[in-house]
């Protein structure tokens, strides 16, 4: 009796199996290497939010023998680097044939050895820092660099506000502030102008006595490309303290923290984004309608977006990745980790962050940036222009 | 002169402020170590657990009811997580019943984790004193001039119920000898959960008033000031609550300064020399009791 109910479940276990088979031609594993703790961990989830819901909408790719289920990976890398090398790890061993991820750049930096070694395809989605494809010719990028962003953003602190004196504000020991920062200081330098730049400790929450730095420095505009846990600390304290000098941030900023912290107070945010959310070009305006409704009706999606179906510009480039992800397995057409890395350069998307083209690097060409500032009445973010390093 | 004042006023007011917030959370400290000598490492995220809780209940109830009821089921927590990790372990090495507040610290910050999705949260707006002001030219928040009074205030209400009630007195025995005050006829368990209960009616004031200066609510957000409360607590000699209050109030104002000097980058750094230094010249903090081997 007891050896006909193990061959029983043993033949249960091989149904899924079977199931497949009707359906799919077999099944592709996509990882998403994302940090869903840690200071960056909101940030990732709205990003891998990006990546489900274009996998709801694609859950398939067709190659030329035959239909493939999608299937995802997710691996939680925690924002920290020495917890990244693990978890990507771990994405290796299931299989994955092509790694999306991660936001922050840090975590990147630390995987590219491990997704090299494995010869697997990563797609950096938001990870805006040059290490992270540098010398990692298996690592791609779909947004634009920090050199890009920092002088993109010294380019709109003069043009906008006339600043000549500037004071930067980043996280000691975090890739991305650091690096941005210190772009937007070459840029900003220049122009001519002079900047005054401060660090301050992970877990710092109070901000006043920087604040009061900027003030005592002169500076006509505060860059402080920092995480938005500590953006939030920073707008209202400066709200409190009477600052009324600019703030300008990063990508990063575009999220619907900051524009909780900023409302009702009189701190003008500026920040430099991937994409417009009241851009009226049909592929942008479909996939905000879309991502909206999506997000609407599942309370957790909404609660890991942050509560409301505010859309966060990661989410866009999420999304974008995800297709990318999909054009290299029809190019390849194949799920072979070789079979990917040898067709990748040559992939090509039109997305709703705009079309994405691998350059140099492995690291697409974009030459725009949107600028968009907080109304503090409305809650909202505003389109105030396209940004370019030339003007 | 005034330009002087105005410049440099918003560094000493930070300091001042941080340093009331810390005294609050560090009498926690300091209080459950006298007693249980146990470092209750807990603390810091119950301060948080404070502070998720007003945003909330807030988001849902009246202020009326909302302040209240936080400070309630705060007081409730320290309670249960005192009763429900520690208890059990009351005869148990000293080690297992530090590992097992590690534990009960990660637990929290990880429910918050889990529950919150680990976006910031705005804290709400407490009428009166979020509201700003400004003082000699320089403009702050209402709140940052109340901490450092009613810390006092707490401070002086705790010291009379110390020293003047019996439950004070029963903890005052119970700190000295365990077993002594039991074959007294003390509850022993009684004052501990008293000693709980004060500790985070204290961390769920202190929570009030730092989240109203620093409004953004995430889950690790009490890690830090957790850490420089206790920090304070052994620097003015653990055990000892006026001890604490000062080390507060002096980790708060120099870590000001030190940024005001342009060493941002140090100030942290410098908070846990200075714990280092004073440990090395004074082992038992600024007030702290001396320790006599027991035979």
């Amino acid at each position: 009796m007891k050896k006909w109910l193990a061959l029983l479940l043993t033949l249960t276990l091989f149904l899924p199996v079977l199931a497949l088979a009707d359906d799919y031609a077999g099944e592709i594993v996509i990882g998403i290497y994302e940090p869903a703790s840690g200071p960056n961990g909101a940030g990732g989830k709205q990003e891998t939010l990006g990546i489900y819901y274009a996998n709801y909408l694609k859950p398939t790719v067709t190659l030329s023998d035959g239909e493939y289920l999608i299937k995802l990976v997710e691996v939680d890398n925690q924002s920290v680097p020495d917890k990244a090398p693990s978890a990507a790890q771990t994405l290796v061993s299931e299989g994955a044939s092509i790694v999306l991820g991660s936001y922050g750049s840090s975590v990147s930096i630390a995987a590219a050895d491990i997704f090299d070694a494995a010869g697997v395809v990563a797609i950096g989605i938001s990870c805006t820092n040059p290490q992270v494809t540098l010398g990692n010719p298996l690592y791609y990028r779909i947004c634009y660099l920090d050199p890009f962003q920092g002088t993109v953003l010294a380019n709109f602190a003069t043009d906008e506000f006339d600043a000549k004196k500037a004071y930067t504000l980043a996280e000691l020991g975090n890739d991305y502030d650091v690096g941005l920062a210190h772009y937007f200081t070459q840029a900003f330098k220049g122009k001519g102008g002079e900047v005054t730049g401060e660090t301050f400790p992970t877990g710092t929450s109070d901000f006043t006595a920087y604040l009061t730095n900027a003030v005592n420095a002169g500076a006509e505009v505060i860059f402080s490309p920092t995480s938005t846990e500590f953006a939030a600390q920073i707008i209202t304290q400066a709200a409190a303290n009477g600052i009324k000098i600019p703030i300008l941030a990063g990508d990063t900023w575009d999220s619907s923290v900051i524009l909780n912290a900023a409302k009702g107070t009189d701190v003008s945010v500026s920040v430099s984004t991937f994409f417009d959310e009241g851009d009226s070009s049909s592929k942008a305006a479909e996939f905000v309608t879309g991502f909206k409704a999506w997000l609407n009706e599942n309370p957790d999606k909404l609660a890991n977006n942050g509560g409301n179906d505010i859309v966060a510009a990661v989410s866009a480039l999420g999304y974008d990745g995800y297709m990318v992800a999909l054009e290299a397995l029809k190019l390849a057409d194949s799920a072979e980790r070789d079979d990917i890395a040898e067709v990748m350069a040559d992939v090509t998307f039109d997305g709703v962050t705009g079309s994405i083209v691998f350059g140099e690097n492995g690291d697409a060409v974009r030459d725009q940036a949107f600028i968009i500032r907080s109304d503090n009445e409305l809650s909202a973010w505003q389109f105030l222009k396209v940004q370019t390093v030339s003007d | 002169m005034n330009n002087f004042i105005s410049a440099n006023l918003p560094y000493l007011l930070a300091g001042i402020s941080v340093g009331g917030q810390y005294a609050l959370i560090a009498i926690g400290y300091t209080m459950v170590y006298g007693i249980l000598r146990l470092i209750n490492f807990a603390h810091g995220d119950i301060f948080t657990v404070a502070a998720y809780l007003m945003v909330y209940m807030n988001a849902t109830m009246p202020l009326y009811i909302s302040l209240p009821m936080t400070i309630i089921l705060t007081v409730l927590l320290g309670f249960g997580v005192e009763r429900v990790a520690y208890k059990p372990l009351r005869q148990a090495p000293r080690m297992s019943i530090m590992i097992s507040a590690i534990g009960v610290s990660y637990l929290l910050q990880n429910l918050m984790w889990y529950v919150t999705g680990g976006l910031a949260q705005q804290y709400p707006t407490i009428p009166f004193i979020s509201n700003t002001v400004r003082i000699f030219g320089a403009t702050t928040k209402i709140v940052t001039l109340i901490t450092p009074v009613l810390t006092l205030v707490l401070v002086m209400m705790l010291s009379l119920l110390i020293h003047r009630t019996k439950i004070g007195l029963a903890m005052r025995a119970v700190s000295r000898d365990f077993e002594t005050s039991r074959l007294m006829g003390i509850k022993i368990n009684n004052v501990i959960s008293v000693t709980f209960i004060i500790g985070s009616f204290l961390a769920a004031i202190g929570s009030m008033l730092y989240f109203s200066n620093y409004t953004a609510v995430t889950p690790t957000a009490g890690a830090m000031p957790g850490l420089k409360a206790f920090v304070a607590a052994v620097f003015g000699g653990i055990g000892s609550i006026p001890g604490a209050v000062i080390g507060a109030f002096i980790i708060g104002i120099c870590e000001n300064i030190i940024k005001a000097l342009g060493l941002t980058t140090f100030s942290d750094a410098f908070t846990f020399a200075l714990l280092i230094i004073v440990l090395v010249f004074k082992p038992t903090g600024l007030f702290g009791e001396a320790v006599y081997e027991k035979v």
